[in-house]
């Protein structure tokens, strides 16, 4: 569905040199399967996130999307196929529910922003996939930041793209909700044909629930399932520090002693 | 529903028509109220100075409200989306300094052209533009500053420095300027909705209209703005395309209006919140001609409490909307957790 072949990851910065965060990245992200970002910080998982979306053109190589390359497509054809989900809260605290869902269908609308039967019937689908119908008319500014999240969640299901990306979907959440919000992206990889790819520190959550797991770590990326992963040490090795301890077993950290 | 429909659309329509008659029932002259309709809705003649009265001042001064209270509300809006900044407003980004830089230069500078120029710069349209393009100017400014910089307070802090700093220049200016140009400039910004002809107001209602179809046509990624810069990007909403067309439609508005009745403050700061609050939604589909219309009723009842009743005293209409204002939005900041965009 999205494939990124041979590319270099990085931004230009003013005039100078390009940073460049990671090179020869390779990977894919399939239908049904939920891929989970892992990596320490300042890593480049976000970046990666941005290249992917489209936001940030890679500095070589070439992404595709269904078999288009993803720079030829217009930012109106990219939002067919992409759909976010972001933590930063940059929207109008006034939006309820309803509203910031509705807004997920802009792209199926006219000129004024309309709403037609079917795209109410989208917006239904992801009320109930997300089980928001109670809260449909509450005020964005009032969610607690696990409700937020679904409701972000349910905006890129009523967008009805292939692909969903997410950025640090569990930071600022309790265990119990970051649980949930895992929960829920695996039920849209298996129930919806979603492709879902979400950043994350969560890394032991991750391993317990990810299909595909990519992990940025000093500008190489490393992917496979989460028991490639760990059998390959790369779990254990990922953050250079003694402080905390990985077990293979378990597959959980811990701090050292 | 229907509750909502009365709330959002009926009441506020029912105050613009009762703060239309108010408007024009009061000032230094009475004139009975009855006749006041009777001379709107049918041919029926009156005595001739209350005729004139009425069809060429208070009508006139009655649509000029409406225009310039509407029009600055919906920039206010535009820039309250496009910041994502409940504080933000032609007056507070400097939008209104840099139209007031603009007439400055046109009527201060103008003096010291000489003869051929000063022809050449006078009539309504070169005002209107020589304000239009100053605002646009101060605008596209604070535009390529906030592009660097995201923290909203920050913007605000420039917005107000390139108030400042437009302040300055005309100070400059009306130093080295003759008494009579000073005058005319000093007047002007009063702020004024008295004196337009019936051809300034045409011109101002083409500005208005143009700059509200602009806001019409960008209503869509407005709305796609409320989650955000990034999120609209993501739905396939050109973030250049959008703020250009919302910094256009705020410079032709908040320039043309402040070109014809002077620098007015805190209408389109104001009006556009105190809306969000009435009508629960952040939606542009209603918030754009409902600030329009809240707007006008504003308007036109500063107009009314600037007239003081049967003396032929107006009070400067900048000085109303302050006194009125500034309150508002004090009472917005203390109230923080409304301080929400």
């Amino acid at each position: 569905m999205l494939k990124a072949t041979d590319i270099t990851m990085g931004y230009n910065k003013g005039a100078k040199q390009p940073v460049v965060l990671a090179q020869h990245i390779n990977l894919s992200l399939k239908p049904n399967q939920l891929t989970a970002i892992i990596g320490p910080n300042g890593s480049g998982k976000s970046t990666l996130l941005n290249t992917l979306s489209g936001q940030l053109t890679p500095l070589a190589g070439i992404i595709e999307i269904q078999n288009h390359p993803l720079q030829s497509l217009s930012n109106f054809e990219q939002s067919n196929y992409i759909s976010l989900v972001l933590t930063k809260k940059e929207f109008s605290q006034h939006l309820s529910v309803i509203e910031f869902i509705e807004l997920g269908r802009i792209p199926y609308t006219n000129w004024l922003g309309t709403l037609g039967p079917e795209d109410h019937q989208a917006v239904q689908n992801a009320l109930n996939a997300t089980n928001l119908n109670d809260l449909r008319h509450q005020k964005c500014g009032t969610l607690s930041d696990g409700q937020m999240q679904r409701v972000a969640i349910a905006r890129a299901l009523a967008q009805d793209t292939p692909i969903i990306l997410l950025d640090e979907p569990t930071t600022h959440l309790d265990f119990a909700h970051k649980a949930q919000t895992l929960k829920l992206l695996k039920s849209l990889t298996q129930n919806h044909q979603k492709s879902v790819a979400y950043s994350t520190h969560d890394i032991d959550l991750a391993l317990d629930l990810a299909d595909q797991i990519i992990c940025v770590n000093s500008g190489h990326l490393n992917t496979g399932t989460a028991q490639e992963i760990i059998d390959k040490g790369i779990i254990s090795q990922i953050f250079e520090s003694d402080l905390v301890r990985f077990d293979n077993k378990t597959r959980r950290f811990s701090i050292s002693d | 529903m229907s509750k909502k429909i009365v709330k959002v659309w009926m009441w506020p329509l029912f105050l613009l028509m009762l703060s239309i008659v108010i408007n024009l029932s009061s000032g230094s002259v009475y004139i009975p109220l009855e006749y006041i309709i009777k001379t709107i809705f049918s041919n029926t003649t009156i005595e001739e100075t209350w005729h004139y009265i009425l069809f060429d001042y208070r009508l006139p001064k009655a649509l000029t409200a409406i225009l310039v209270g509407g029009g600055l509300s919906v920039s206010g809006l535009l820039m309250q989306t496009l910041f994502r900044n409940p504080l933000a407003g032609p007056f507070v980004l400097g939008i209104s300094s840099g139209a007031s830089l603009g007439v400055a230069l046109l009527v201060l500078g103008s003096g010291l052209l000489g003869g051929y120029a000063t022809s050449l710069l006078s009539g309504p349209w070169a005002l209107v533009i020589a304000s239009a393009s100053g605002s646009f100017l101060v605008l596209l400014a604070v535009i390529s500053a906030s592009s660097k910089i995201t923290d909203a307070m920050a913007l605000l802090i420039i917005g107000l420095m390139f108030g400042s700093l437009t302040g300055a220049v005309v100070s400059v200016l009306s130093f080295f300027s003759r008494a009579e140009a000073l005058q005319k400039f000093v007047f002007w910004s009063f702020g004024g909705l008295g004196h337009l002809s019936w051809t300034a107001i045409l011109i101002l209602l083409g500005c208005v209209l143009l700059g509200l179809l602009i806001a019409l046509v960008s209503l869509k990624s407005m709305n796609a703005l409320l989650l955000g810069p990034k999120y609209a990007q993501s739905l396939g909403i050109s973030l250049k395309k959008s703020t250009f067309l919302m910094v256009l439609s705020t410079s032709i508005l908040a320039g043309s209006i402040t070109a014809f009745a002077g620098p007015i403050a805190f209408v389109g700061l104001a009006v556009p919140h105190l809306v969000r609050q009435i009508n629960e939604t952040p939606d542009h589909k209603i918030m754009l001609p409902s600030s329009f219309i809240w707007g006008s009723i504003v308007m036109l009842l500063c107009d009314t409490v600037a007239q003081i009743p049967f003396s032929s005293l107006t009070l400067p209409i900048n000085a109303i909307t302050s006194i009125l204002g500034a309150p508002v939005v004090i009472w917005i900041l203390m109230r923080r957790k409304n301080l929400l965009f």
